[in-house]
């Protein structure tokens, strides 16, 4: 059925993301930021989504947290969380939702926290807008707990965000994303504007909470090594598609894709210093992609049927999954949806 | 004649203004450095750092966008703060600087030509179109692009890669000697990295042009990079051949900086977590001693007292500026 049954048969995932198109409006046409996008999620994984940018990864993870705004719009899909389909419910609905199932870590905390409001004040916004107003002293408490979590000071509690390092603001955004135990969160390049060693501490924070708390993670980014120490699976989308899925080790060790190997091939290591693979990033104009393969301009091994049809994803290898023509499709693995 | 293109020499920069309260306080954004990179043969010198480090108040010390509080900037043995016009236009045109934004450097209303019309232009080097056509090609070819067609382009049209090896070509055009390259990948995707770092070898290798490369990313140094410097907090922690300084990191930062980069392996992955004491990431800076001795797990008394000069370390002038290493190795001269 979906590209990771065989991975984690046993489990129905926590969240399921299917044919997820959002689009956005141009004069010129639609672009098609994210174009037909599948994923599953599994109970306590965390799953990478990779992709240089353009390629719709953020894009695909405000369609999740249903907050694409204009010009953009989600055009079709569903998104499954605990068996509900969240395209299809109402805006308090999905807002009831939002922090209690399903949390987002932002990319900049500088610009995600009210800048005239405590610490303090803003996690119990949090957390009284979907529990209702509760006693302040054990609300108090559950906050600092929050904190301590989160490896923040108790005197964090009563500063302002300007008054806390770059990093200390990003944990005050885990703290508030935990706050109401979702059971899925989406870090959407929560550490790429963090310096190296305060990037640690940051992913080790998320990892620990994680572990803790048992939630699983789709964790977005565009930094391989990051992604190596963080995740389980990796998703790497290329032009508003996933064009492979495989559990870490095997997309580090035997990438299928093209540009899953490109991608691979052009990280660079503090271990050996060997000829990067160069490229030109997206080519074609996203409102008007090339029927067919839509990595045939940049693709090395590009053949006749790329030029007319789209590949989907195949089975290559356990757990492992890509969209290229360059495999040929099991018989056995025949049945995928579509 | 000086042997040495550029020679910086114990360049201080203190920016001074009044706190909360109208307190004075002092920033000492870089302070005592030193560094000398001779006409031949070409090198890239990676400056790297966190936010803070004074990187690229080096950068704009180096471009001659503001001037050192104590310190000299010599090129070609000429002091370039004391320098008259003249001199100071040639300068600028063999000091040549690729920034950070690919995007922002463009205006967005001209074609990628108006780029190097500008150049041509302002420094009176193409005598005639066909020449100066020529002068665009050449320049648009060592950067490994092609024709009339990129020219013709808005800057919008082009990607991340594109734009900065653009920026390479303008500089190229110029045939300066040093190029300043100011996180010039940062805000390029992974796999585009790696035509604009090919790029700069190409350029030091083929043309002769040599490379102050400022950047947060060890990775990207480690690949191209010859000499490096390791600044925290405006000092020089740590400085030596690229290899040395990252294989066998001696300053507690470097070591931890080295360690925190994430390695692209998923079976190699992070052991123990580090823990930031947080007043200590907010570089609240301790008085007279060694800038890291908040965060250093190696601390000593004297650390407070006093901040450690470079001492050597290794080889090719590896030296830490670390006071575990000042008994076990006499101090280079």
């Amino acid at each position: 059925m979906s590209h990771s049954t065989s991975m984690t048969e046993a489990n129905a995932p926590v969240l399921r993301v299917r044919d997820l198109r959002v689009y956005y409006e141009t004069p010129k046409g639609d672009v098609l930021a994210v174009d037909g996008v599948d994923l599953d999620l599994f109970e306590g994984e965390a799953l990478g989504l990779v992709g240089e940018s353009g390629c719709g990864k953020s894009t695909a993870a405000m369609g999740i947290l249903q907050l694409v705004n204009p010009p953009g719009r989600i055009v079709g899909g569903s998104v499954e969380l605990g068996g509900r389909d969240l395209l299809k419910l109402s805006e308090e609905e999905v807002r009831q939702i939002r922090w209690t199932r399903l949390a987002l870590i932002p990319q900049g905390a500088m610009n995600s926290l009210n800048p005239t409001m405590r610490v303090a004040s803003q996690i119990e916004d949090v957390i009284v807008a979907h529990e209702g107003a509760q006693r302040k002293a054990a609300l108090r408490l559950r906050i600092l707990e929050l904190l301590r979590r989160v490896g923040l000071p108790e005197r964090v509690y009563d500063l302002y965000p300007h008054e806390l390092s770059g990093g200390m603001k990003q944990r005050v955004c885990i703290a508030m994303a935990i706050a109401l135990n979702p059971r899925v969160i989406i870090a959407d390049e929560s550490t790429s504007a963090l310096d190296v060693v305060v990037q640690r501490v940051v992913a080790q924070t998320i990892q620990r909470v994680r572990h803790d708390l048992g939630m699983a993670m789709i964790m977005i980014g565009h930094d391989m090594g990051l992604m190596a120490q963080m995740v389980d699976r990796i998703a790497v989308m290329y032009a508003g598609k996933v064009v492979e899925v495989a559990p870490v080790r095997a997309l580090f060790a035997a990438p299928r894709h093209p540009y899953a190997q490109l991608l691979i091939d052009s990280v660079p290591t503090l271990r050996e210093r060997k000829p990067l693979r160069s490229s030109e990033g997206i080519t074609h104009d996203p409102r008007n992609p090339p029927p067919g393969c839509i990595f045939q301009l940049r693709c090395p091994h590009v053949m006749d049927v790329c030029r007319s049809a789209a590949p989907r994803l195949k089975r290559v290898g356990p757990g492992q999954w890509a969209a290229c023509h360059l495999y040929a499709e099991p018989a056995a693995e025949g049945g995928r949806h579509e | 004649m000086s042997d040495l293109l550029l020679e910086i020499k114990n360049a201080t920069k203190i920016y001074r203004g009044r706190g909360a309260g109208g307190a004075r306080h002092e920033t000492i954004a870089l302070q005592d450095f030193n560094l000398s990179i001779p006409k031949a043969p070409a090198a890239i010198v990676t400056i790297a750092g966190e936010s803070g480090s004074g990187k690229s108040t080096l950068a704009q010390l180096i471009l001659g966008f503001t001037r050192p509080t104590s310190g000299q900037i010599l090129f070609e043995g000429q002091d370039v703060t004391t320098a008259d016009a003249g001199r100071q236009r040639e300068y600028y045109r063999q000091v040549q600087a690729v920034f950070q934004d690919p995007f922002g450097v463009y205006n967005p209303f001209y074609r990628v030509k108006h780029v190097f019309d500008l150049v041509l232009d302002n420094f009176k080097l193409g005598r005639s179109r066909a020449q100066s056509r020529d002068l665009i090609e050449e320049a648009l070819n060592v950067v490994g692009l092609h024709g009339e067609d990129v020219l013709r382009k808005y800057p919008h049209q082009l990607s991340g890669g594109q734009r900065q090896r653009i920026m390479m070509a303008r500089a190229y055009m110029l045939k300066p000697k040093l190029i300043v390259a100011d996180e010039p990948v940062s805000m390029v995707d992974a796999s585009l990295r790696a035509s604009i770092l090919d790029v700069m070898m190409r350029l030091k290798r083929e043309n002769g042009i040599s490379f102050i490369y400022i950047t947060h990313d060890l990775s990207t140094a480690y690949q191209i990079g010859d000499q490096m410097f390791i600044l925290y907090q405006g000092s020089v922690a740590e400085t030596g051949t690229t290899m040395s300084v990252i294989d066998r990191p001696h300053h507690p930062y470097v070591q931890l900086l080295v360690d925190s980069v994430p390695v692209p392996d998923p079976d190699v992955r992070w052991e123990g977590e580090i823990v930031l004491p947080p007043d200590e990431e907010l570089r609240t800076t301790s008085g007279r001693g060694c800038r890291f001795y908040p965060r250093c797990s190696k601390r000593m008394d004297r650390c407070q007292a006093a901040q450690p000069g470079l001492v050597s370390v290794g080889v090719d002038g590896h030296r830490a500026a670390c006071f575990l290493y000042e008994e076990v190795h006499a101090p280079d001269a």
